[in-house]
């Protein structure tokens, strides 16, 4: 039994190695992506619409796969077009730690989805509700909040900042924790 | 059983034989660039086989050979060593003098294979996507500048000029029957020249492993006589036929309104997405998504409805469509030839 032990962890740990994230590129959805409900006022709570909120928040934002599909919309939507690369233009910066309408997934997939009244166009029914998902777990990585382990770890051109993987938090940057 | 036996073998043979010949195979040349690499092929292979079977000999011999008795095992034997000499001498020569000259063979064919294109008069700039191709002819007079996807026209007999580049990752471009392969470089561009001898549809792939739908990345060069390419390239040049009844009617506008013209582009519609394949003229095309489906009614539906199960990992999302909103789609799609 003895001379097993050894080969066998060893061989356990290297199958370990095997294990690939999946890649979900049909996430099914507690709700259509056509039938969330429209907002009667633009008057919210705290900042923060009462946005539906789908187990994919957390699960997109945790996933390489959905952040990096995310990182690929953002410069074909031409988010970057306004936003520029999260630095800021005509639209708000995105990687810092200010937030007009709110940080979490759910406030940031209202903003993309309804547009906001200061200029941010609404994509409602010009993306498909899981690609708003993916939009929005990106924004957030901009400010380095999603996992390193995650988040976008190259750029195929030359960038303003550092990979999304590499993003301080904004939210602690420049505080003495 | 001995003969039965022989007829089997000859007919396996046949059949191996038969998987070099078709529309996409290096070893059924139809063009020039292709003759030159299927007899350097041929060539390479017959020359190393003929080596490979004189190195095998002249081990064999010696060990088949009974050694002579020697009275004296230790004495010299000077005309023995000679021999011996001269002859790794004579082998060493001649393994220099062959790949020398396999060298410069294939320095040669490099040289015919750059000369194919000097003269090409048609330019087609070949942009590689994750997992398409997008194909822009070139000319001088800016209205006359044609993209489409997928599928690439060529006039048969005359020399093309192709400008490889990619966007996203390195691709490369084989199309076997008519050319070599040269990769697709992001921030780069690379010249490849080809020329079909005959009319013919040729197969091609991409050859540079790219993602998840590397293996469905496939490509067809259409090649046809001049004037039916000219009449082609005009007809590409046109707007998008507007839709003729009522369904087209609602699926041109459910296009406009939904996600699809976030990417795609139709020319004569607001429609001018470029981050997916032009679907100005699409029902024109043989074949769909890079030659994953061959192009029908029913085939454009299943590719709308669930672009995930056909092409999973596809850039194009699944868009919630309802049945009626996706025959009204693939009704006005249908009628863009
Ligand atoms: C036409 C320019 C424009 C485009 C295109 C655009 N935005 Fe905006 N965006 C804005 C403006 C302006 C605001 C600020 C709105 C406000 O203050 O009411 C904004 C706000 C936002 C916010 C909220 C920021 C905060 O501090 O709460 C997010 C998130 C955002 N945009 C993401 C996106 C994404 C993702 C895309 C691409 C799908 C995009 N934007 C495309 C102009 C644009
Ligand atoms: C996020 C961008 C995006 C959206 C939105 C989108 N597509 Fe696509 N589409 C693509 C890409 C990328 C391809 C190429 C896929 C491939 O071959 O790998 C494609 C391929 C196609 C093709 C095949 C084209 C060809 O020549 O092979 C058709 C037809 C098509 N899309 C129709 C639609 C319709 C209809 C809609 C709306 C319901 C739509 N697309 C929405 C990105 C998109
Ligand atoms: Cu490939």
């Amino acid at each position: 039994m003895r001379p097993f032990v050894l080969p066998l962890l060893l061989a356990s740990l290297a199958l370990a190695a095997c294990q690939r994230e999946e890649r979900d590129t049909r996430p099914q959805s507690a709700f259509g992506s056509g039938e969330q409900p429209t907002p009667v006022t633009t008057l919210e709570p705290g900042g923060q619409r009462p946005s539906p909120t789908d187990n994919k928040a957390a699960s997109f934002e945790a996933n390489a796969f959905h952040l990096s599909e995310g990182k690929r919309l953002f410069g074909w939507f031409n988010c970057s077009g306004c936003h520029a690369n999260g630095g800021g233009g005509m639209g708000p910066a995105l990687m810092d730690e200010k937030w007009i309408y709110g940080s979490s997934m759910e406030s940031i997939h209202a903003t993309i989805r309804d547009g906001r009244p200061n200029g941010m166009p609404s994509f409602r029914d010009k993306i498909p509700d899981d690609q708003i998902w993916e939009l929005a777990a990106f924004v957030r990585s901009l400010s380095g909040n999603a996992p390193s382990s995650a988040a976008p770890s190259r750029n195929d051109d030359m960038m303003a900042h550092p990979s999304e993987n590499r993003m301080p938090d904004a939210a602690t940057l420049g505080k003495s924790p | 059983m001995k003969r039965l036996a022989s007829i089997a073998f000859a007919t396996a043979i046949a059949l191996f034989l038969q998987g070099c010949a078709g529309w996409q195979s290096a070893l059924d040349p139809k063009g020039p660039a292709a003759s030159e690499l299927a007899w350097l092929i041929w060539f390479f292979t017959g020359l190393c086989a003929v080596v490979w079977v004189l190195v095998m000999a002249a081990l064999a011999v010696p060990l088949m050979m009974r050694s002579r008795q020697h009275a004296e095992p230790l004495a010299l034997d000077a005309g023995a060593d000679s021999r011996k000499l001269r002859v790794v001498m004579v082998a060493v020569g001649l393994t220099a003098v062959i790949l020398v000259g396999l060298t410069l063979l294939s320095f040669f064919a490099n040289r015919t294979l750059a000369a194919i294109g000097s003269d090409a008069a048609l330019t087609i700039r070949v942009t590689g996507h994750q997992w398409w191709w997008e194909v822009r002819y070139e000319d001088a007079t800016p209205s006359r500048i044609l993209t489409t996807a997928n599928e690439i026209h060529i006039p048969a007999g005359e020399p093309v000029r192709l400008l490889l580049t990619s966007t996203d990752v390195i691709h490369s471009f084989w199309v076997p029957s008519l050319s070599g392969k040269l990769d697709l470089i992001p921030g780069r561009m690379n010249v490849l020249d080809i020329k079909a001898d005959k009319p013919g549809v040729y197969r091609g792939q991409c050859a540079e492993f790219c993602g998840a739908q590397h293996a469905n990345m496939g490509t067809f060069i259409i090649a046809e006589p001049r004037a039916k390419f000219d009449a082609w390239w005009n007809d590409q040049l046109q707007p998008a036929a507007a839709p003729t009844g009522d369904e087209a009617k609602a699926g041109e506008n459910l296009f406009l309104k939904r996600p699809c013209v976030m990417c795609h582009k139709i020319g004569g519609t607001p429609a001018g997405g470029t981050v997916a394949p032009d679907l100005t003229h699409v029902a024109s095309r043989q074949t769909l998504a890079a030659g994953t489906l061959t192009m029908s009614r029913g085939n454009l539906a299943a590719w709308i409805a669930d672009p995930q199960g056909v092409k999973p990992g596809s850039h194009m999302p699944v868009v919630d469509l309802s049945g009626d909103e996706l025959n009204a789609i693939v009704a006005y799609l249908e009628g863009l030839k």
